[in-house]
């Protein structure tokens, strides 16, 4: 078990979210940033399937009652273990009475921090992502007890390391591919879109991303439907929306452009004030 | 009747298929048709399949090794005859208290369109409503078939928070929260009804291309309703469609 000591900014357990329910308007959910997640869970041998703990901008603290083993990866939230620096990407063994604490942010927006064989919250649907009405919380809070197993032995596995990709958080090119809409675009404002350098605007969360730079255009609305973690919205106003993983099941905003899920995993990592710009892949 | 649709990459895990745009039963029955003939292939790589007014949109596990060799197989899907097993649509019938408390815009709709409270109570009971899809939020129902006396436009300024159960006109649309949401439709009434409960196998009761009415309740009945759906042994009342 591990009880949360404090909340921090915004913190959920996610796994790769709750697939296969949007006949019923159910969101998918699920970690955002894939490839961080999936890097956490392997350290740990875990199934990339085993549910994680994903922390935004840090502040969390969390008290282990029981022994296991961890591993962190994302975002640098300088994460202490009874105030003693714990590195990123590496397994850490922790005992009964750890305090886990992350701090302020050094670089990205969102870590995550896998246990041995997952937390073990219930699974409603199918998965153990957190989402208004469907779980009982939306995230964690105070004084919750969070689910994990009891692992004291050394684990069979070499001891590892794993080298991060340092683009996943640098880069500011963000790939995609056009839209079922693009082609509605008048060539100047495509134009725009490609050349412009975009700023993420502070109204930014699992839910979408928007966007402070406009682009003109002369799009009407469509008849609601399916959208999808990762499509670009554009609204009349000229306003640019990126949907993330907690996005509605439909929409009536055209869709430009349509984010490579790496790129999706990118953004992740970027918050207010960050800056990028799109571009196209064959 | 076989309708022109087209097939178009979303992304490089989905594939969107696009009807005429237009808002219609007989395009809903054709997505629906083609949606419940693509389930039966049991395509290992395909994940979900989202049904919009006038669109279907496949969603894939892995990313496309071939997307034109998937749409010939789509295709083939779409005009063949065999294997064709209706699913049952039902007609579910909702109880909504359309009391004055409940219904907190129904005096300000009522003056602006110079028809009495009953009037608009009748005018929305009488009408049978399409469910064309869910979406916006889990359990949300987008209806078809408002009457066009009752349109009505959203407000200006959207409510912080609308209560679940609140059944709502916004534009040409008719629709109740399935929770307590922000929201900018013009609330007329409220249904002790749960339209969204993730302990049943489908969180959802009604699905696209069943059908709702509203039946209007008094104050009292309503508790009771709302009482007995808390204790799970409300029997919501359907009635097979046939067409």
């Amino acid at each position: 078990m591990i009880k949360v000591l404090k909340t921090g900014f915004y913190a959920t357990l996610q796994d790769r979210g709750r697939v296969g329910f949007s006949s019923s308007g159910v969101p998918v959910s699920g970690v955002m940033d894939v490839y961080s997640a999936n890097i956490a869970n392997s350290i740990l041998d875990n199934s990339l399937d085993d549910a994680v703990l994903e922390i935004t901008f840090g502040g969390t603290q969390l008290e282990f009652l029981t022994d296991t083993f961890i591993a962190i990866s994302g975002a640098d939230f300088n994460a202490t273990i009874h105030n003693k620096a714990i590195k990123l990407n590496s397994r850490i063994q922790v005992f009964k009475g750890a305090i886990l604490s992350f701090g302020k942010v050094n670089f990205g927006a969102r870590c995550y921090l896998a246990v041995k064989e997952g937390f073990k919250t219930p699974k409603i649907l199918g998965s153990r992502s957190q989402y208004q009405n469907i779980t009982s919380n939306f995230r964690i809070v105070k004084d919750d007890i969070l689910k994990v197993k009891s692992f004291s032995k050394g684990l069979k596995t070499a001891y590892t390391s794993i080298k991060i990709n340092k683009n996943h958080f640098n880069s500011q090119v963000l790939e995609c591919f056009e839209g079922p809409e693009f082609n509605l675009l008048k060539e100047e404002h495509t134009k725009q879109v490609f050349k412009k350098i975009f700023t993420i605007a502070q109204d930014n969360n699992r839910m979408g991303y928007c966007l402070n730079e406009k682009v003109e255009n002369n799009l009407q609305s469509i008849l609601t439907a399916a959208v999808l973690p990762g499509t670009v919205q554009l609204t009349p106003s000229g306003k640019l929306i990126i949907l993330m993983r907690d996005c509605q099941v439909t929409g009536g905003y055209p869709r430009i452009l349509q984010l490579t899920e790496k790129s999706i995993n990118k953004l992740s990592q970027k918050t207010t004030k960050d800056s990028f710009c799109f571009v196209l892949v064959v | 009747m076989a309708h022109k649709i087209t097939y178009k990459p979303y992304g490089n895990k989905a594939i969107l298929i696009e009807w005429p745009s237009i808002i219609s039963k007989e395009i809903l029955k054709d997505i629906l048709l083609f949606k419940s003939k693509i389930e039966k292939e049991n395509n290992f790589f395909l994940e979900d399949l989202i049904v919009g007014y006038a669109s279907l949109t496949l969603t894939y596990k892995k990313e496309f090794i071939n997307f034109s060799e998937e749409i010939v197989s789509l295709k083939n899907i779409y005009q063949s005859n065999f294997n064709i097993q209706k699913q049952n649509n039902y007609l579910w019938t909702i109880p909504v208290c359309y009391d004055l408390d409940f219904g907190v815009d129904l005096e300000e709709i009522s003056k602006k369109l110079s028809i009495h409270v009953e009037g608009i109570i009748q005018l929305h009971t009488n009408e049978i409503y399409t469910v064309f899809f869910i979406g916006f939020l889990p359990g949300f129902l987008y209806l078809g078939g408002l009457h066009e006396q009752l349109f009505f436009d959203r407000k200006p300024n959207p409510r912080l928070k609308v209560e679940k159960g609140s059944v709502a006109i916004g534009g040409k649309q008719t629709g109740v929260y399935p929770f307590n949401s922000p929201g900018g439709w013009n609330i007329i009434g409220k249904t002790p009804i749960q339209f969204f409960n993730v302990k049943n196998e489908n969180p959802c009761f009604a699905k696209a291309g069943d059908a709702i009415q509203f039946q209007a309740i008094s104050k009292e009945k309503f508790y009771r309703i709302e009482n007995e759906v808390a204790q799970n042994s409300y029997c919501l009342l359907k009635t097979l469609l046939d067409d």
